[in-house]
């Protein structure tokens, strides 16, 4: 412990340190009754941040929301589903290609939506304009940043996904009545996959194209091999492990059975809920770690 | 007497083995204007950001309003308003909006933000930039929003990070009238800038800081008659020939300083002392007599000049 005479004010008088600790002061009682609020609700004035930001681009929210479900069960579901269901006797398991693709269509939309939210506004936040730095120079905590980041996420997720499900009930692609927890199901495998890509975004300091390398290594190779649009055994032994490791092959099955009652084992569902919410949860806390690092430099 | 609402105690930030502040102490009174004066590198951006509760001290005490930034950030930084050095106004969103988004972080009801925010678009003089986007604004204009920003949860202190350094000199002046109309207002201000006119036309006190340590402590005034003479001399002879003329210069004035362009004689009375230099028979091609400066004063406690 210093002397607290040594101030370069010399005979200025210090208050007693241990009023400091129980912040006696009128200074210090009123900053505390101001931090009140932002401490507990902080989260969700970021997110209200975001939901301000997605309004500039509601426009293309909206196309893409309710054009990309369109087309990719019309096209999957239905074009592609002629050939199809006459050549790999689906039928067989009592559901069409339509059917058994839509929940993979669904979950993969929600992978794409949550690769959007969570890698360029993550980097933007952080280094190109850096708005995290300037809510944190107000009473906003990095971890609630990145809280904020993720309510605003997943009420963009489930929006999304529900419009697609909507689509899907119109297509006649849902024939369970368990169906509405696909909604759930594919919101939680956009977040499994998000708050990881989210967790490397916010270590990106110098952008050299990582990001789209992200999408075109990662993110494009799952959507393809994660038993989309045929089922993983399909595969040769050597890919299938991109199938386990693979957050949209949980959910995409997992989906699938809640859609049209998939003929799983019960231990393979608890696998993938299990496999999902461990990302996501995992994802999430290293972002809040990196977030506290790089924030309180 | 009242408790200062900023007390540092030996503060001290080390990033490895490099001490970025290597123990400041300074008391801020409320209502007071302070400011920390030095050169690029210093510490004085370190020290800004310790007092914003965004960095943690690596030793020292520091007290803001009466509590420790390690333990109460979100509530001392609550009764902040932070001007930082590089603009980080939200470039995704209109002007108004940013005043808007800002004041929400603080928990402020939506009515009371909406208020203010049309206040301080006034203060700022951005009346009828509301609906502008951010990148439309000039510099200076950012740097107003960016201070209206800083305002909207009405602040106990203001903490301004060289707050006009690469404005031109009319938005500069701009900025200092509203600072100066915030200090009329009591409101407690504390800047860093490496401009000496900046520190003397804001600061009623201020510490000048160098390689992490304080140099000195005082009103502008006070430092500039601890530090340096009442009047400066200063006389160019040519870059080539100032070396040579500066030794028969010796012992004019109170002290002779010599750079690389011209040569500066601190003196009480210049226009007495550059009679003398011209009877000695030297023959400056330019002259010019001025006040003391801080930049003086800089000059003087470290040898170097604040802007090189």
């Amino acid at each position: 412990m210093s002397d607290p005479r040594r101030s370069s004010r010399g005979g200025a008088a210090y208050r007693d340190p241990v009023v400091t600790e129980n912040a006696a002061t009128d200074d210090a009682r009123q900053a505390l009754a101001a931090g009140a609020r932002p401490r507990r609700f902080g989260a969700w004035y970021v997110a209200e941040h975001r939901f301000r930001v997605m309004r500039s681009y509601g426009q293309t929210i909206l196309v893409t929301g309710f054009g990309e479900p369109l087309i990719y069960l019309y096209a999957m579901g239905v074009g592609l589903a002629t050939l199809v269901d006459q050549n790999l006797g689906l039928e067989a398991q009592g559901v069409g290609y339509l059917v058994y693709v839509a929940p993979a269509l669904l979950c993969s939309a929600a992978l794409t939506t949550a690769t959007i939210e969570f890698s360029y506004p993550v980097l933007l936040g952080y280094k190109w304009n850096p708005t995290f730095s300037g809510m944190h120079a107000g009473p906003i905590s990095p971890g609630q940043i990145v809280d904020g980041l993720v309510i605003s996420v997943v009420v963009r997720l489930a929006a999304t996904v529900a419009i697609y499900f909507g689509f899907m009930l119109l297509f006649g692609a849902v024939p369970s009545p368990t169906g509405w927890l696909a909604i759930v199901i594919a919101t939680l495998t956009g977040m499994a996959f998000g708050t990881l890509l989210m967790a490397y975004a916010s270590t990106i300091r110098d952008d050299t194209g990582q990001l789209a390398m992200v999408e075109r290594l990662i993110v494009l190779p799952l959507t393809l091999f994660s038993g989309t649009f045929f089922p993983l055994s399909e595969l040769p032994w050597f890919l299938q492990w991109i199938g386990w490791i693979s957050p949209l092959w949980h959910g995409t099955e997992l989906a699938r059975v809640a859609t049209f009652g998939y003929p799983e084992p019960i231990w393979l569902s608890v696998v993938h809920v299990v496999v999902l919410v461990t990302m996501a949860v995992a994802g999430w806390a290293w972002s809040r770690r990196i977030a506290a690092r790089r924030l309180a430099s | 007497m009242p408790q200062p609402v900023i007390s540092a105690v030996d503060l001290v930030k080390r990033y490895g083995d490099v001490a970025a502040v290597d123990g400041l102490s300074f008391e801020v009174a409320a209502g007071e204007s302070f400011g920390l004066l030095g050169p690029n590198g210093a510490g004085k951006s370190t020290t800004m950001r310790m007092i914003g509760a965004v960095s943690t001290r690596t030793g020292g005490e520091l007290s803001i309003l009466g509590l420790d930034p390690d333990r109460n950030g979100p509530d001392i930084r609550s009764q902040l308003g932070v001007v930082p050095q590089a603009d980080n106004l939200d470039t995704e969103l209109r002007v108004r909006e940013n005043l808007l988004v800002y004041g929400r972080y603080f928990g402020l009801p939506r009515k009371v933000v909406a208020e203010r925010a049309d206040e301080l678009l006034a203060f700022a003089q951005l009346e009828d930039k509301g609906d502008a986007k951010v990148d439309a604004l000039s510099g200076g204009m950012k740097r107003r929003l960016t201070i209206a920003r800083g305002l909207i949860n009405d602040p106990r202190i203001l903490l301004l990070d060289e707050p006009t350094t690469g404005l031109d000199p009319q938005a500069r002046h701009i900025l200092w009238d509203r600072l100066f109309r915030l200090k009329e207002q009591g409101k407690t201000l504390v800047l860093t800038t490496h401009y000496m006119d900046e520190a003397e036309q804001l600061c009623d006190r201020l510490i000048v800081v160098d390689h992490g340590r304080i140099m000195a402590e005082g009103t502008p005034a006070e430092l500039i008659r601890r530090y340096s003479s009442r009047e400066v001399l200063e006389l160019r002879f040519g870059s080539d020939r100032n070396e040579e003329v500066a030794r028969a210069l010796e012992g004019s004035g109170d002290r002779v300083e010599v750079l690389p362009d011209r040569i500066l004689v601190y003196t009480a009375d210049g226009e007495a002392e550059l009679e003398r230099i011209v009877d000695a028979g030297l023959h400056p091609r330019t002259s010019l007599v001025r006040r003391s400066s801080l930049e003086d004063v800089f000059l003087r406690l470290t040898g170097r000049s604040l802007i090189e």
